[in-house]
Parts: C-alpha cells; sequence; structure tokens
C-alpha cells in the first residue's frame, strides 16, 4: 500500500540555517502520528515541506504516492493552521470557513451546489459547531475555533490531516473533542500529522510518534518516544517538566 | 428651488452627468476592491500601485497605446521593485514602498513636463471631472466593467486568499497568481479613478469605502454591498456639492467619503467609539452594582 507521507531525507535551509536535516518521515494510511519537538526544531518547516510550500534543497517528497502538488490539486492534503496565522477578525462566518473546504469540488465562481452545502452541514454536525454556524469566526472559544477548522478538513474530504499546534489554547474538553475526532479519522483509513508540546495526551492521541531536533531522532511508539531518556535528545536537561509545562 | 429642481439642475449640463457618471463607476469599482486590500493589509500598496501607474499613463499616451496597458506594465513593475528592494536589502516594505512609487511617480511627472501633448498636469494630478469627454467616459465604462467583472466573479477566490493563503494553496490554487491578479486589477483600477479624483486622491477611494464598511459588519458579503453603497453615495453628494460651492469635484468626492467614515467611525452601532464607550460604561455600572 502507498504511503500517505513519504518524505525521505528532505533537507531545508532557510538562507544559511539549517531547518531540515536529512529528514525522513514515512505515514501510514489510517495513523495518527504526533509530531514533537522543541520551538525550532523544524516541525512547521516540516509541514511547509510536506504540503509543498518550500522546496527541499535535498531529498524527495511523496504524498499519496505522487508529487505534493498532485496530492493537493485531488484535494488530499487538509491543513489547520496555527492560531496566530489566523486574523480573527476577518469579516468571515464559520459556516463560511468551512464551505471553503469545499472550494476545490466547485466550479470557476465557487458557486456551492447541494452537495457542497450537504457536506458543510455534515461536517459542522460532526465537531458540534452546528448551532454556532452563523457566527464571526473570532467570536469562537479557542477550542470551537480548532474544530471549526477540523471541519473545513473534513468537508474537504482530505485524506491527510496536518495540524500544527492545534492544542494551543484550546480546553481540555475541546482537546478530548478533537482527538476523538481525529482517531475517527485515522479509522476511516485518513492520515493525520499533528505536532504537539501535550506529552501526557499524546498516547491517548497517537499510534506513532516522532521526535523532531532538525533531525527525525526517532519514530515510533509514542510510549517508547517519550521515555526520558529519548526527551532528552530533543529537548535537553529535564524533559518531562519542561513538557508538561508547555 | 425645491429638491426636485435642486437635483435636477446640473443634469441639464452635459459635462455634469458625465461627471456624475466616471464618479459613480470609479467611487463602486474602487469601493469593491477596497475591501479585499483593507483586509489584506494592502493600503499603503493601494498607494503606490496608484501612484506609481502615472509613468505608464503618460507613455501610453505618446505611443498611442491603451492607457490601461502602460498602467498595467508599471503597476506590476512597482510591486516587483518593492518585493526585490525589500528581499534583497535589509529595508523593511514602507521603505521599498516609499522609495518605489515616489520615483516612478516623480518619472512620470517628468515625462509630462517634457512631452509636448495636451496632456494636463493638473488633470492627472487633481482629476478632470468637469472635463470628462465622450471617449474619456466610454473608456471607463469599458475597463471598469470588465474589472468589476472580474473582481464579482473570482470573488469568493480572491476572499480565501485575503484569509487564508496557505489553505488556497492546499487546494492545489496558485496564491501568487491570484495575488497578481488582484495587483493587476488595482492597476485597472488605478486608470478609471485617475479620471475622476487623479492620482492623489485614487488612494483615498481604494480606502476609506472598505474601512467604512469593515466597522459596520461582520461579513464580507455585506462589506461588498454596503462599500459600494456608501462610496456611490458620497460620490454623487460630492458631485452636486461641488456643483453649488464651486468647489474642486474630485476634493468634494473624497471629503464626502472622509466624512461618511468620520460618521460610521463614531455611530457604527458595533464597532463605533461611541457604542465602545457606551458598553464599558454599561459594564462598570452592572460590576459596581454588583459589588454593592
Amino acid at each position: 500500500m502507498t504511503l500517505a507521507i513519504d518524505v525521505d531525507a528532505a533537507t531545508v535551509h532557510y538562507g544559511t540555517v539549517l531547518a531540515l536535516d536529512k529528514a525522513s518521515v514515512q505515514l501510514e494510511r489510517g495513523s495518527v502520528c504526533g509530531l514533537v519537538g522543541m520551538n525550532g526544531s523544524g516541525k512547521s518547516t516540516l509541514f511547509k515541506t510536506i504540503m509543498g510550500l518550500l522546496k527541499p534543497d535535498t531529498g524527495k517528497v511523496l504524498v499519496n504516492g505522487s508529487s505534493p502538488l498532485q496530492a493537493r490539486k485531488s484535494g488530499a492534503i487538509g491543513y489547520v493552521p496555527q492560531n496566530e496565522a489566523v486574523d480573527w477578525d476577518f469579516p468571515i462566518s464559520v459556516r463560511e470557513v468551512v464551505m471553503t473546504g469545499r472550494y476545490g469540488h466547485m466550479g470557476f465562481t465557487r458557486r456551492p451546489k447541494k452537495a457542497d452545502q450537504i457536506a458543510v452541514d455534515a461536517a459542522l454536525e460532526r465537531v458540534d459547531l452546528a448551532e454556532h454556524a452563523g457566527r464571526q469566526i473570532g467570536q469562537l472559544s479557542g477550542g470551537q475555533k480548532k474544530r471549526a477548522f477540523v471541519a473545513r478538513c473534513i468537508a474537504q474530504e482530505s485524506n491527510i490531516m496536518l495540524l500544527d499546534e492545534p492544542f494551543a489554547g484550546v480546553d481540555k474538553r475541546s482537546e478530548a473533542t478533537i482527538t476523538k475526532l481525529l482517531r475517527e479519522v485515522a479509522d476511516q483509513g485518513g492520515s493525520v500529522l499533528i505536532s504537539t508540546h501535550d506529552l501526557h495526551a499524546l498516547p491517548t492521541l497517537a499510534d506513532q510518534a516522532i521526535l523532531l531536533m532538525r533531525k527525525v531522532l526517532m519514530q515510533g511508539d509514542p510510549q517508547l518516544v517519550l521515555q526520558p531518556e529519548n526527551l532528552a535528545m530533543a529537548f535537553g536537561l529535564d524533559p518531562m517538566n519542561r513538557g508538561g509545562a508547555a | 428651488m425645491n429638491l426636485i429642481e435642486l437635483l435636477a439642475e446640473p443634469l441639464s449640463y452635459t459635462f455634469m452627468v458625465r461627471a456624475l457618471a466616471v464618479t459613480v463607476i470609479a467611487a463602486i469599482l474602487c469601493a469593491v476592491l477596497s475591501c479585499w486590500l483593507v483586509l489584506i493589509g494592502w493600503s499603503l500598496m493601494g498607494d503606490a500601485v496608484s501612484h506609481a501607474v502615472l509613468p505608464g499613463v503618460v507613455l501610453a499616451y505618446i505611443v498611442g497605446a491603451p492607457f490601461a496597458l502602460g498602467a498595467l506594465v508599471f503597476g506590476f513593475l512597482a510591486v516587483a521593485l518593492i518585493g526585490g528592494v525589500r528581499d534583497t536589502s535589509r529595508l523593511k516594505e514602507d521603505a521599498a514602498i516609499g522609495i518605489v512609487f515616489t520615483t516612478l511617480f516623480s518619472f512620470g511627472l517628468v515625462l509630462i513636463s517634457v512631452t509636448p501633448s495636451h496632456l494636463d498636469l493638473n488633470h492627472i494630478i487633481f482629476g478632470n471631472l468637469l472635463g470628462v469627454s465622450a471617449a474619456d467616459l466610454w473608456q471607463v465604462i469599458i475597463l471598469g466593467a470588465v474589472t468589476f467583472l472580474i473582481l464579482v466573479l473570482k470573488r469568493k477566490d480572491f476572499t480565501l486568499y485575503a484569509f487564508d493563503s496557505t489553505h488556497a494553496h492546499a487546494l492545489g490554487m496558485n496564491p501568487r497568481l491570484i495575488g497578481a491578479v488582484l495587483l493587476g486589477l488595482l492597476a485597472m483600477t488605478s486608470v478609471v479613478a485617475l479620471q475622476a479624483v487623479g492620482v492623489i486622491l485614487v488612494v483615498a477611494m481604494l480606502i476609506i469605502p472598505g474601512a467604512s464598511a469593515y466597522l459596520l459588519t461582520n461579513s464580507f458579503g455585506k462589506m461588498l454591498i454596503i462599500a459600494p453603497g456608501l462610496a456611490a453615495l458620497a460620490g454623487i453628494i460630492g458631485v452636486y456639492v461641488s456643483y453649488y460651492v464651486d468647489a474642486s469635484t474630485g476634493g468634494m468626492v473624497v471629503l464626502s467619503q472622509g466624512a461618511i467614515f468620520v460618521l460610521v467611525y463614531l455611530f457604527s452601532p458595533r464597532q463605533g467609539l461611541v457604542a465602545h464607550r457606551l458598553m464599558l460604561l454599561r459594564r462598570r455600572k452592572t460590576l459596581e452594582a454588583a459589588a454593592k
């Protein structure tokens, strides 16, 4: 079976700064993979490389067995942005945000058809935001905001979901809702790559974990990756405190 | 004189009818575009491109090419130069914008001064609403209609680009292309509005209506109705007032837009200054009552 994501020895520089050093990541279909590393360890760079926003200097990236561009055009890649990357004052409603997930299914003027309306309603229902659909996006709580973007991925029918720090500033209940949703997505054959600081919740969330420090230090079972001596490699001294506080 | 006579009298002059037509078309077009510019944070870019098209317009005049073509070329040249200076030096974008557009604008001024022509510097700088010829009007109508049509048909893509260009990229769209199209439309719009209020005041029409509408609603779809509505209203008021008080027409049009903005800024039901203050006052009273 083709891998959902296959990054093979990708090296990325920003100017002279090395951001990714021969990083290799394989993500199978139907799995949730947690991406763990310090700030500046290359997590966002890895996401950008998978999405084709950055071209690696050396190495290869395959998404669903084809180039990132082809994968994007087929609507395979869904993406949940970091909080800081979103203009929460933008005059757009929750429903309109989720509808943008359907643009790949629409024609030249992006006029929604019946199927698009149904998909958006169903996605809103699944993340439990149907009653807030008309709200301006900034008027949601931290957890609801994330759920709105997860709903966009669901409406898009993407089979690969990339989530950059989705649990930052999110209450425990929303975190549980999102975790459950991502498990469902994986159980239906989707693949989820998620960067997180919440190490304690990692074993419930993910069945794979990656330790990143510009290089991929290890990839495997979350319990194994979370061993203190392994975390020490990625975070330096006193890893559990640091991870727990974040 | 009753109200109907008041409104009808200027319309007995062809030049006033044309002035009104050009004003309303330019105001609506600029206002629609301004909704995206304000949200993307391209207000300064609007300022830059609307000035930088000047040498393009003059050169097009000299070689007998369509004004829009010259404006497009120089609009893109300005954007490319701004990006180039920003990315290849330690200067920040605002400095790059300031250098590039003033230099191009000056180049346009110099070109006008050395070109023997009927081009009147004052008309280009401050607009020439009362001297619009039939040919000018047709150019404004055609250029305005094409630009308007593209803006409206592709509005969803422009809005997604403004809101989340990474998502646009993830869907296989080309955000750079969408941005470039929007900048091209900005250059075309500048040509249309130049006719009405002149190079210097174009930027007002490219910012004020969108900014006013943004303070009035939380829906982008409504912004796209409110902004051109307010702009058209301000345009009509401006032209009439300038007729009766015998003042600069372009100036009066922009002054009307500014006045409407002030009203919105103060009295917008949710975002307005007054509403904000009232809300704070009410909240404090509730807190004080609760404390007692």
